[in-house]
């Protein structure tokens, strides 16, 4: 047993925060530092910056763009992305279909959709959440049904993140309601530009538009965008969402938060002592940064008993990981609540496009995305299955409840 | 970075596991809790022949040349079954002090017969006033010629009654709270002046109060630097939190098993009480609790052979916090699981509550080292 990281780890580690550091635009690296969002155009950069280096899909088979890293060289990766506040890589393509495409799609799916999500000439959202399908996802209802050579799809999708921007959605669809609903479902490839689909805006509690509703009305879809079988598009989905291990912690994007909370409590920015010097604010602080130190070294754990060559499976100590991983997120963004105070209160939602904005902030240059990242920050315990989905989950696949 | 225990290690794993499913079921720890010493002599023979008892130390000394996950090991083997004989005390306390702060002489002296379970040791720091602060110390150390004179009280002395050694801290020069001016004197349990009176503690253990009138200590009896102790005890602390941990990490694992197992077979409204949302959730948190445990047991582990003693101190700090939040919801939420049943002396969850909570406050309760912790720059570099 060695928790050190090797001397190799190390130095990669040191290869990409030099990367990204030399690569990585300023422009896109001030935006996220401060708390605003990358938009379209700022991923599409950055991933073909990646993609240029080779380092766009890194998890991916090699033959399909991936890299063949060691699954500990994956986590110091995506940590030091988080930390170096680049755009993550568009989760929907290279994390979810991409993964599903390349396990279980046929042959001219993978030489159409691979090379075109690695560069991220195609823009991926997921179509599977209903008003009425939430955790209970396999309850969904809409339709796909044959007609000529071709499927006709029917339904709303909701909660679809930065549908605004896609070019294709992956659907999940009822193909046969006669069986038990998880037997009954599939999976489709949808082009965002077929006529029926409407895409319509969700505003958030913190006043942003990341996700949408998606409505499918007569959608016609050529027979050959499906993915595997009929009728198994619930275990494509599964595989989906267990696929995801090595990111679903985000430890990277909390520690990135930390120092930020550490680098703004020391400004004195109320009385005549900084926020840091207040000591249960520390204690705060540190409590947040033991549970985070643990969490890092659980998902350590947990990446390395993935053995090389292994094929992913389903590890029910994600759950523990998105559970702690979403507490600790919505915990740093309280602490940074604890260091803006007051301040907190202006609602200056313009502020989100800061480049093109003349007028002075109200209050500190940096206390206006504060408010919003805390309100917007509770959406991690309740998506990607909800906390109280992964603790059902932890009972009975872990204690066999 | 590699998780991977050496075939050694899983040899050693293995072996205890069996000793511990062989020879210490929890009727057996009765039996050992109610002998002579509070513990099982012959048991301790046989950690002995295991090699256990030498584990931690250096081929050259006598030992096996094992370190920190040895320790770990055999620690959470322990804090599983429950183990009553004095390893800590003896092995990570007195021989840490052997380790990190004795002359080569001593350390020949002792070693050996550490490890041949011919000797016990027991380390008298704490005093009435002390609280968690280690250098909190009133017990005078005087010196008469080339010998020193021990005069105090000793209040908490894990395994005090029964050891034959005793390793004493006491106050060479300075003033009651400083680090600086403190010793380690080397003290035969049966020597003219001290005096022992041994009590049970909460978690079934056995601990003494111990005064020290006119107590005389030769030169060589002197472990180290009479006045530079405050460093070798710090990190010999470090070490035993470390391990404690573990122990906390096996006792947690065990609580965890015993709950599971409970909500399948307990019956009620004629379904497995298991299969109520409300106390699976709860559970699942445990199961959340324990792996964050279990994660800062391996850091604390790795972090006590870091040369770095601000980076070392942070990683210990943070460890015992997490551990004792940990032990404490587990503790509590294991009892609560159980019901009426986990309220009886009889029962083995109790047992290891209580022990979880006495481990919480051993060097420091989790606020304590949270505290620590606060007072520092952060984990994150």
């Amino acid at each position: 047993m060695d928790l050190s990281f090797s001397a190799d780890e190390v130095s990669f580690r040191e290869e990409v925060r030099s990367f990204v550091r030399d690569n990585l635009p300023a422009a896109i690296r001030d935006k996220l530092a401060s708390g605003r969002h990358a938009g379209k155009e700022d991923i599409v950069a950055w991933t073909r910056i990646l993609a240029a280096k080779g380092w766009s899909v890194p998890h991916w088979p090699v033959e399909w763009g991936g890299t063949g890293w060691s699954p500990i060289k994956l986590l110091i990766f995506n940590d030091e992305i988080q930390r170096g506040h680049a755009p993550e890589s568009l989760a929907f393509g290279s994390s979810m279909v991409g993964p599903v495409i390349y396990t279980f799609g046929s042959q001219a799916q993978k030489e159409r959709f691979l090379p075109r999500i690695v560069d991220l000439s195609d823009w991926w959202c997921q179509g599977f959440s209903e008003p009425g399908a939430g955790s209970d996802l396999a309850g969904l209802r809409t339709s796909a049904k044959r007609e000529g050579d071709g499927w006709v799809l029917n339904g709303q999708k909701t909660w679809t993140t930065l549908a605004q921007y896609a070019d294709w959605i992956f659907v999940l669809a009822r193909t046969d309601a006669s069986v038990k609903k998880q037997e009954g479902i599939s999976f489709f490839l949808v082009d965002m530009k077929s006529p029926g689909i409407t895409v319509r805006p969700i505003q958030t509690i913190d006043g942003g538009h990341e996700v949408n509703e998606v409505f499918l009305d007569n959608v016609k879809i050529p027979a050959e965008n499906i993915v595997g079988q009929e009728n198994k598009g619930w275990d494509y989905a599964k595989f989906l969402l267990s696929n995801e291990r090595s990111g679903i912690a985000r430890v990277g994007v909390s520690k990135a938060r930390l120092a930020k909370i550490r680098r703004l409590a020391a400004l004195p920015t109320y009385g005549d002592r900084p926020k840091m010097d207040d000591p249960l604010f520390r204690m705060k602080l540190a409590a947040v940064e033991v549970e985070l130190k643990a969490l890092e070294m659980t998902q350590m754990r947990v990446i390395s008993a993935i053995r090389p060559g292994e094929k992913p499976k389903p590890n029910p100590m994600s759950s523990v990981l998105k559970i702690k991983g979403s507490e600790l997120q919505q915990a740093t963004t309280e602490l940074l609540m604890d260091v803006v105070g007051p301040y907190a209160l202006p609602f200056q939602p313009e502020r989100e496009d800061g480049e093109r904005w003349n007028e002075p902030p109200v209050g500190p240059d940096w206390a206006s995305t504060i408010a919003p990242t805390y309100f917007n920050t509770r959406k991690v315990s309740i998506y990607g299955g909800s906390n109280e989905i992964q603790r059902s989950i932890i009972a009975k696949a872990i204690l066999g409840l | 970075m590699d998780f991977d225990l050496s075939d050694e290690q899983r040899q050693l794993s293995d072996n205890l596991a069996r000793l511990m499913k062989e020879r210490y079921g929890f009727e057996s720890r009765k039996a050992y809790g109610a002998a002579a010493l509070g513990f099982s002599e012959e048991l301790w023979r046989q950690y002995a022949e295991l090699g256990l008892l030498g584990a931690p130390f250096a081929e050259a000394d006598g030992g096996f040349g094992g370190g920190a996950v040895e320790t770990m090991l055999i620690e959470e083997a322990f804090g599983r079954a429950l183990v009553l004989e004095p390893y800590l005390p003896t092995v990570v306390l007195g021989g840490g002090v052997l380790r990190h702060g004795a002359s080569q002489a001593q350390r020949e002296a002792m070693i050996s017969a550490i490890a041949a379970g011919e000797l016990r040791l027991a380390l008298a720091h704490a005093e009435r006033g002390s609280g968690f602060n280690l250098f909190d110390v009133a017990t005078s150390a005087r010196k008469d010629g080339t010998a020193w004179v021990l005069d105090g009280e000793k209040g908490l002395v894990l395994n005090g009654d029964s050891a034959q050694k005793l390793i004493v801290l006491a106050r060479t020069a300075g003033g009651r709270r400083e680090k600086g001016g403190l010793g380690l004197f080397l003290v035969d349990a049966a020597a003219p002046g001290v005096a022992r009176r041994g009590y049970p503690t909460q978690d079934g253990l056995r601990a003494a109060e111990i005064t020290l009138t006119n107590v005389r200590v030769d030169a060589e009896e002197v472990i180290g630097d009479p006045e530079g102790a405050g460093v070798v005890l710090e990190r010999v602390v470090e070490d035993a939190i470390a391990a404690l941990c573990a122990e906390a990490v096996g006792a947690m694992t065990e609580a965890m098993e015993i709950t599971t197992e409970y909500l399948k077979t307990r019956k009620q409204f004629g379904v497995p009480i298991g299969s109520f949302q409300a106390l699976q959730h709860r559970a699942a948190e445990m199961v959340v609790a324990l792996e964050q445990a279990r994660s800062m047991m391996m850091f604390a582990t790795m972090m006590t052979s870091e040369a770095d003693a601000g980076e070392r101190a942070k990683a210990i700090s943070a460890a015992k916090t997490q551990i004792g939040r940990s032990a404490k919801f587990i503790g509590q939420q294991a009892t609560q699981l159980h019901g009426g049943i986990a309220m009886t002396y009889e029962y083995k969850l109790g047992h290891l509550f209580k022990r979880l909570t006495m481990i919480d406050l051993a060097f420091g309760d989790a606020d304590e080292h949270l505290k620590r912790l606060s007072e520092r720059d952060g984990l994150f570099g």
